[in-house]
């Protein structure tokens, strides 16, 4: 990677300076003292928990808060507080972890918009277009101006909001966990994209959590907690475990589990496949066997099926051909509700748009499955009880909140996955469903779920673990499926394969030799 | 200048900007009539008189509420749970249009019986009016505010037809009118003497029972749940289109009881002007109450005073009591803002 050397930068001085920047949301803080300086050319990776203050931070540099204390520097001159234009038009680019794309717009309106007058954006086009074309190329960013924003991957909605930034002549890009949503060839991309954008002297904020990512890609890291900058290492002289340990403020181990004899098989798909509705793959003729006592890991590259299983056990499509059986007796009318009343605990994907209601408050959220079964009596709903329930999970649970009246918009992620948790595992469930249980959680609250999901085993639960992270599934896995294309490679024991051979399965591979009836060994 | 949302807004921030809105409806109302040749001050002096200076002026006032409470709940229920019903105005007919069926001489039976059967008689006609376009929205994805908007005019003209044709009071003198209900069909005045029925106390009741669903019962949870995310409400088991049917039978009902109470408290029979758009006007009421049923019955009330005062005013100070048109739908305008800045901060850049 191609960096100024210290005398370069002391001499060019600082691009971006914060001030001991303070900000509060009513009791809670969310940044305290917080100083740093950004050089040109430099990657600074900003590190820390969910909720320790990073996006509220960038949002203050970006002027969508005002800070309480402190002040920031742009090439020198101070910014008015609170004013997105001003670091927009100093030369801040922001790219947010949730787009903010307009879907029916091409790319080069997209890009257009807001810099170029509406009148002038339509005379222009071609020129606009032009120049997209030649930052497209010069930063690796393969995108084309003329497609619908709406028809877009989320990888090249990322590249058409980094376009953005630089077409505006962003001197400081800023990246909000950008690879979140991104295949693991994306991200590559990506990078390759960023080490272009520093080498033209560039300067970057990258958020995440991600280690290696960090590692791979800054030049100094800051560790945020609690909302204060409690770290500042260079890259090359610190390590994974050092930026660990900082981060969370402990030594991270991680979660191996004893192995656990297998029980019996709780939930059984038999030659199970689903209708096809046209967008996701559906799954084909799928067998597998969830055994008590085990977590059962399903890996595969995103996209492949992950959705309809989840969805299927979720209740929320049925079968078109084959049985699903729990505890060996065929289900009948298949729901949502079904799932629940079986047994079945449910860790959505989305916990934002489908495991929680943003304006419910934590005891509304908490009963969201059992309001019917567990706090009603002849319709009518026992408030007492429920939000007894709720302060038992944020008890037992360690959801961090004000109280069980919060509405749950204004968690951080990890607690709000803890109320799911909480909620679900509270009835002791046979079954357990953890579909991308710990995708955008830190590292305390990963380990969290993941010795909760432990927890769960060890009492003799079957757990499928749905996860894009091989690392997690072979991890945390009794026995790994592989899933491509809507359809389940057998069974491997843990310690069976290696990551590559996994890999293959997931390229596709295998699957052919597999026999008619399922993918029992052949 | 931008928007920046308040993460928990105190009880100053969502008090205010109401009551500021209320206030900016009465200056804009003051200009008007100072435009139209009045004297502002005199002219409010007028409509509170209008509506609220004598017994007679709130008993009229009262009455004029009624509808607008029943009509507010409907729409505020449907609403909560992001149902559009826009259709409020048919449903209301379609209470009406049953109670003078039934209560003309089709049930014979003694009022204390026959009462309460029409209620429920008008609550099913509406209730079935709401349940097409609901079924329509859940089975086939079709808009339900384009399809309760335009049966309101569909049904109007089947009530027209009614009133020229199979309703039509044979005693009427050619006039498209119903023949008058039996005296047993007829809600008694809650104090002998006075105009002021109980379909008043009715509509205090429903807005309390409304208010006990919504907070109290799993119905209301589950209504509310439908309305903020129905995605997350399917996943989480709740039957969501049952819900959105149960909202739909719910609403539709307490506008055809809106029909029941004008008919059998107040007209006594039906005709094509029972009501100057009380249904529409349950928008606006609802809108002002912030979907609150109690809210509902205050905002019904202070409509109501605005209507009756003006139509007084009018009359004492030559100024068109259209002024009462403008009050409202500046006070909706005015309240949509202010619902905006009690959630929102208004930032300098």
């Amino acid at each position: 990677m191609t960096t100024p050397s210290m005398a370069q930068r002391a001499a060019n001085g600082p691009v971006l300076r914060l001030k001991e920047i303070t900000k509060r949301f009513g009791p809670v803080t969310a940044n305290e003292d917080v100083s740093f300086d950004l050089f040109p050319g430099e990657v600074i990776a900003l590190l820390g928990e969910n909720g320790a203050g990073k996006t509220t931070l960038m949002n203050i540099l970006f002027g969508q808060y005002t800070a309480d204390a402190g002040e920031v520097e742009l090439f020198g001159a101070t910014l008015p507080p609170g004013a997105p234009r001003a670091a927009l038009d100093g030369g801040v680019g922001m790219v947010h972890q949730h787009f903010t794309l307009a879907d029916n717009l091409t790319v080069w309106e997209n890009i257009t918009l807001g810099v170029e007058p509406l009148f002038q954006m339509r005379l222009n086009s071609s020129a606009a277009r032009a120049r997209i074309r030649s930052l497209s190329e010069r930063f690796h960013l393969k995108v084309d101006p003329n497609a619908k924003v709406g028809r877009l991957t989320v990888g090249e909605r990322q590249r058409v909001e980094i376009l953005k930034a630089l077409y505006r002549d962003a001197r400081i890009l800023i990246l909000d966990e950008p690879t979140a949503v991104l295949t693991p060839q994306e991200s590559d991309a990506l990078f390759a994209t960023l080490r272009e954008a520093i080498g033209q002297g560039l300067s970057v904020i990258f958020i995440s959590h991600k280690l290696h990512e960090v590692m791979a890609i800054s030049d100094r890291v800051l560790v945020l907690r609690h909302g204060r900058l409690v770290a500042e290492r260079r890259t090359a002289q610190t390590s994974r475990d050092e930026l660990a340990s900082l981060m969370v403020g402990a030594d991270v181990k991680p979660a191996r589990f004893a192995p656990n004899a297998a029980g019996p098989a709780l939930l059984q798909l038999q030659g199970v496949s689903t209708p096809d509705n046209g967008a996701a793959p559906r799954l084909r003729n799928v067998t597998l066997d969830l055994a008590a006592g085990q977590i059962t890991g399903l890996a595969g590259v995103s996209g492949n099926g992950q959705a309809a299983l989840s969805d299927l056990i979720s209740g929320l499509i049925t079968t078109q051909s084959g049985q699903i059986r729990i505890h060996g007796r065929e289900i009948g009318a298949w729901s949502p509700r079904k799932a629940v009343d079986a047994g079945i605990a449910r860790i959505p994907e989305d916990r934002h748009k489908t495991g929680t209601i943003a304006d419910f408050d934590l005891t509304e959220n908490a009963i969201l499955e059992t309001y019917s079964t567990r706090f009603a009596r002849r319709g009518w709903l026992d408030w007492r009880a429920a939000r007894q329930f709720a302060k038992d999970l944020i008890a037992t649970y360690d959801v961090r909140c004000p109280g069980p009246d919060t509405r749950i918009r204004l968690l951080s992620g990890g607690n709000m996955q803890k109320l799911i948790l909480g909620r679900v595992l509270e009835l002791a469930p046979d079954i357990i469903l953890a579909n991308q249980p710990v995708r955008g959680l830190d590292i305390g609250a990963v380990t969290y779920v993941h010795e909760q999901l432990a927890k769960a085993r060890a009492r003799g639960a079957a757990v499928l673990l749905i996860s894009e992270d091989l690392d997690e599934i072979m991890q945390l896995s009794d026995v790994i499926h592989v899933i491509s294309e809507g359809r389940l490679s057998p069974g491997f024991p843990r310690g069976s394969q290696q990551p590559e051979d996994l890999g293959a399965w997931m390229a596709g591979h295998g699957f052919d030799t597999m026999t008619a009836e399922g993918p029992h060994a052949p | 200048m931008r928007l920046e949302p308040i993460a928990a807004p105190s009880w100053q921030r969502r008090l205010i900007p109401p009551a500021a809105a209320i206030l900016a409806t009465f200056v804009i109302a003051a200009l008007l009539a100072q435009i139209a040749g009045g004297n502002p001050f005199s002219i409010f002096g007028l409509i509170l008189s209008g509506a609220l200076g004598s017994k007679f002026a709130i008993l009229e006032t009262l009455n004029r509420a009624t509808p607008l409470i029943f009509t507010g709940l409907a729409v505020a229920v449907a609403f909560r749970a992001k149902l559009w019903n826009i259709g409020a105005e048919a449903q209301l007919y379609a209470g009406a249009v049953v109670t003078v069926v039934l209560g003309t001489g089709a049930l014979a039976l003694p009022a204390p019986l026959l009462l309460p059967l029409l209620a429920l008689a008008a609550m099913v006609a509406g209730a079935g009016l709401l349940l097409g376009p609901a079924l329509l929205k859940t089975r086939l994805g079709v808009d339900e505010v384009v399809t309760t908007l335009l049966f309101n005019f569909i049904f109007l003209l089947f009530v027209s037809y009614l009133l020229e044709g199979p309703l039509k009071d044979p005693m009427g003198m050619g006039w498209p009118k119903s023949p008058r209900l039996n005296p047993e069909a007829r809600l008694p005045r809650v104090v002998d003497g006075l105009r002021l029925h109980w379909g008043f106390a009715l509509a205090l009741i429903s807005a309390v029972a409304i208010w006990l669903i919504n907070t109290r019962t799993t119905l209301g949870y589950e209504m509310r749940a439908v309305g903020q995310n129905a995605e997350a409400a399917q996943f989480a088991g709740i039957p969501v289109t049952k819900v959105i049917l149960k909202t739909a039978l719910l609403s539709g009902g307490l506008a055809g009881l809106a029909g029941y109470s004008e008919v059998a408290g107040l007209k006594g029979a039906l005709t094509l002007d029972l009501s100057p758009g009380f249904g529409y006007t349950g928008i606006v009421v609802a809108m002002l109450a912030l979907l609150h049923p109690i809210g509902v019955v205050f905002a019904a009330l202070f409509v109501a005073a605005i209507f009756v005062g003006a139509d007084s005013m009018s009359r004492a100070a030559g100024v068109p009591s259209y002024l009462a048109d403008i009050m409202l739908a500046s006070a909706l305008l005015l309240m949509v803002l202010a619902i905006l800045l009690s959630k929102f901060r208004l930032r300098r850049d």
